[in-house]
C-alpha cells in the first residue's frame, strides 16, 4: 500500500512537473507554436502530398523492390 | 538522358539545402548544451545565484535553438524515400540502424532531461538538475553520433555484404561500422566544432550586450565560460581534423587532390596556404593555382609525417600513377581500369538477374561469386567517362581553405578573449572589439558551413563511396517535381528561419534589459 502510494506520489511528481512547466512557460508558447507548425507542414502537407517512399507506394513486397532496383541498376 | 540529369541536379540542390537548413541548428544545439552545463556546474560549484541567472539566460537560448531545429533533419529522411529510392533500398539495414537507435537512444534522452532541465529548476535537488543539464548534452552529442556514422559509412562503406537477391547491402559487422575510424573523426570533428560555434555565439551576443551597455558583468562572465569551451573546441577541431585528413587520403584520395587544387601531385608536396585557382585548373594541370601562397613540402607532411612521401592529384589518381621516394613511377589501377571492374560486377549482376528467372540456380552462384569479387569498384560501371569521377575542384578547394582561414581567425579570437578576460577587463568593452565579437558569429557558421561542403561535394559523384554514383541513387521520377519542391522548401524555411530568429533576437533584447544575474523566477 504504501509502495502504491509511493508510485502515485512520484508518478504525480512528474505530471505536475511537466503541468506547471508548461503553464509557466513565456517564450516556449511561440515555440511550441512554431513546432506545431512545423510538422503540421512537414508531415500534413509535404509528407503526404509531395514525399511518397516511391517503392513502397509503388510495390507490394520487398521482392518486388528488389526487383525493381536490379533492373534500375543494370539498364544498359 | 537530360531529364536524369535535371533530377539529379535538383534532387542534389534540394538534399544540400535541407541539410545546410538542419545545420545551422545541430551545431549550436551540441556547443551550447556545453556551455549551459558548465554554467550551472559554477552554479552548482560556488552556490553564487548570479550564475544561476547566467545559465538560465543561456538556457532559454538553447531551448530556442532546440526548437527551431526540431523536425528539420526528417525532411532528409524523406528525400531519402522518394527523390533518392535506390540508394535508400541499397544501403539496406546500414543506414536505418544507426538511425533507429538514434531515435530510440539518444532522442528519449534528450526529450527526457530537457523537460527536467527547463521545468525542474526548485522542483529537484541541484544535483539532479545538474546531471539533467549534462546528460542532455550527452544526449545531444549521442544523437549526432548516429547520424554522423551513417555519413561516414557512405564516405567509407565498410562492415557489410552486399546480397545480390536482395539488392542491398546487409550489415556484417556492426562495430566496424560504428567505429570505423572515418566514423570517429567525423563524430568528434563535428561535435567539437559545435562547441567552437556556440563559444563564438556566446561571445558575439555577450560583446552586443557589452556594446549595449546591458548586463555587462553577466557577458563578461559568459565571455570567459565561452572562450574556454571555444578555445577547447577549436584546439580539439583541428586536431580531429587533422586525423579527418589523414582518412580522407587513405579513402578518398580523389578528395584530398580537389580539397588542395592539386591536379599533378608530387614527392614533397607542397601544402596551399591560401590561394587562387585559375579559372580552367584542369587545363594547366602542372599549374593550376592563379596565385597561392604555399607550405613546402606541407602536404606530404601533414598527411604522412614525412615530408617526401607522394601525394596524388587528380590526373594521377585516374591515371592510377603513384611515385616512389626515388622518382620512380608506379602504376596502380586507373580509372579505367576499375570502370572495367565495376562493368564486370554490373555484367554478372545482370547475369545473376537473368538466372533468378530462369531458375538456374547454379549459374546464380557462380554470377554472385563474380559480383561479390568485383563489388569494391561496382559504382564506376555507371561512370561515362574516368573524368566523371572527379569533383568540383574550385567548390571543394575554396570550401576547404576558408573553413581553415576561418577557423585561425577563431582560434585567434578565443585567444584574445581569454588574454583580456583575465588580463584587460576593461577592453573587453573596446567598440571595435565587440564589434568583431559580433561579425564573428557569422564567420563561425560561414566555416561551419564550409566543412560540410567540402565533406559532400568533395566526395562526388559518390553517395556511397566507389559503389553508387548520384544518378544511380535517384528515383524514376520527373524533375520538375522535384523542382516545384525545392522551392517550397526555399520559401517554407526562409520564412520559418525569419521566425525563429526573430524569437531568439526579441528574447535577447528583453532579456538583456532584465537584471540576467538576479531573474524574477
Amino acid at each position: 500500500m504504501s509502495n502504491d502510494s509511493g508510485h502515485k506520489s512520484l508518478l504525480r511528481r512528474v505530471a505536475d512537473l511537466y503541468v506547471d512547466g508548461f503553464r509557466s512557460m513565456t517564450v516556449g508558447r511561440s515555440l511550441w507554436l512554431l513546432i506545431i507548425i512545423k510538422v503540421v507542414i512537414f508531415f500534413a502537407i509535404l509528407k503526404l502530398f509531395f514525399f511518397p517512399d516511391v517503392l513502397s507506394v509503388s510495390y507490394d513486397n520487398d521482392s518486388d523492390r528488389a526487383d525493381a532496383v536490379r533492373s534500375s541498376l543494370t539498364a544498359e | 538522358m537530360n531529364d536524369l540529369i535535371g533530377v539529379v541536379d535538383w534532387s542534389r540542390a534540394q538534399f544540400a539545402l535541407t541539410a545546410m537548413y538542419h545545420w545551422l541548428f545541430v551545431p549550436l544545439t551540441i556547443g551550447l548544451s556545453v556551455i549551459v552545463a558548465i554554467m550551472e556546474t559554477l552554479y552548482v560549484r560556488t552556490g553564487q545565484e548570479r550564475w544561476k541567472g547566467i545559465t538560465k539566460f543561456w538556457m532559454t537560448l538553447f531551448g530556442i535553438n532546440f526548437a527551431c531545429g526540431v523536425a528539420t533533419g526528417l525532411i532528409l529522411e524523406f528525400e531519402f524515400g522518394t527523390n533518392w529510392s535506390n540508394y535508400s533500398w541499397f544501403v539496406g539495414d546500414i543506414f536505418g540502424a544507426p538511425l533507429a537507435i538514434e531515435g530510440l537512444l539518444a532522442f528519449f534522452m534528450e526529450a527526457t532531461f530537457v523537460a527536467v532541465m527547463f521545468f525542474g529548476w526548485n522542483k529537484v535537488s541541484r544535483g539532479f538538475h545538474l546531471a539533467s543539464t549534462w546528460l542532455t548534452a550527452l544526449g545531444v552529442s549521442l544523437s549526432a553520433l548516429w547520424i554522423l556514422v551513417a555519413n561516414a559509412w557512405m564516405q567509407y562503406p565498410v562492415g557489410m555484404e552486399f546480397d545480390p537477391a536482395q539488392m542491398r547491402n546487409v550489415m556484417s559487422d556492426f562495430a566496424a561500422v560504428a567505429f570505423s575510424p572515418v566514423a570517429m573523426n567525423k563524430f568528434f570533428h563535428a561535435v567539437l566544432s559545435g562547441w567552437t560555434l556556440a563559444g563564438v555565439y556566446v561571445i558575439g551576443v555577450s560583446c552586443w550586450m557589452l556594446l549595449r551597455k546591458r548586463n555587462t558583468e553577466a557577458a563578461r562572465s559568459s565571455i570567459k565560460v565561452a572562450s574556454w569551451v571555444g578555445m577547447a573546441g577549436i584546439l580539439l577541431t583541428l586536431w580531429t581534423g587533422h586525423g579527418s585528413a589523414v582518412q580522407v587520403a587513405r579513402v578518398q584520395p580523389m578528395k584530398l587532390a580537389a580539397m588542395e587544387g592539386l591536379y599533378r601531385g608530387s614527392v614533397g608536396q607542397d601544402l596551399v596556404g591560401i590561394g587562387v585557382l585559375k579559372s580552367d585548373p584542369a587545363a594547366t594541370p602542372a599549374d593550376p593555382m592563379a596565385f597561392s601562397i604555399d607550405i613546402p613540402k606541407g602536404l606530404s607532411y601533414l598527411i604522412y609525417l614525412d615530408g617526401d612521401h607522394f601525394v596524388p592529384g587528380v590526373n594521377d589518381l585516374i591515371d592510377g600513377i603513384t611515385l616512389t621516394a626515388e622518382g620512380d613511377t608506379v602504376r596502380g589501377l586507373s580509372y579505367a581500369d576499375k570502370i572495367a571492374i565495376g562493368k564486370v560486377a554490373q555484367n554478372a549482376l545482370r547475369a545473376y538477374d537473368a538466372a533468378r528467372k530462369a531458375g538456374d540456380s547454379a549459374t546464380m552462384d557462380s554470377a554472385a561469386k563474380v559480383v561479390k569479387d568485383n563489388f569494391k569498384y561496382f559504382g564506376y560501371a555507371y561512370l561515362p567517362s574516368p573524368e566523371a569521377g572527379v569533383p568540383n575542384v574550385p567548390m571543394s578547394f575554396y570550401a576547404f581553405h576558408i573553413m581553415v582561414v576561418l577557423g585561425g581567425y577563431l582560434l585567434a579570437l578565443f585567444a584574445v578573449m581569454l588574454f583580456l578576460s583575465y588580463r584587460r577587463t576593461s577592453l573587453l568593452d573596446n567598440r571595435w572589439l565587440c564589434l568583431a565579437g559580433i561579425v564573428s558569429v557569422a564567420l563561425v557558421w560561414i566555416c561551419s558551413q564550409a566543412g560540410w561542403v567540402l565533406a559532400e561535394v568533395g566526395r562526388q559523384p559518390w553517395v556511397i563511396q566507389d559503389l553508387m554514383p548520384t544518378w544511380a541513387a535517384i528515383s524514376g521520377i520527373q524533375s520538375g517535381s522535384v523542382r516545384l519542391t525545392f522551392w517550397m522548401f526555399a520559401a517554407i524555411f526562409t520564412g520559418l528561419l525569419i521566425a525563429e530568429i526573430s524569437i531568439m533576437l526579441r528574447y535577447i533584447s528583453s532579456a538583456s534589459k532584465t537584471d540576467i544575474q538576479n531573474p524574477k523566477h
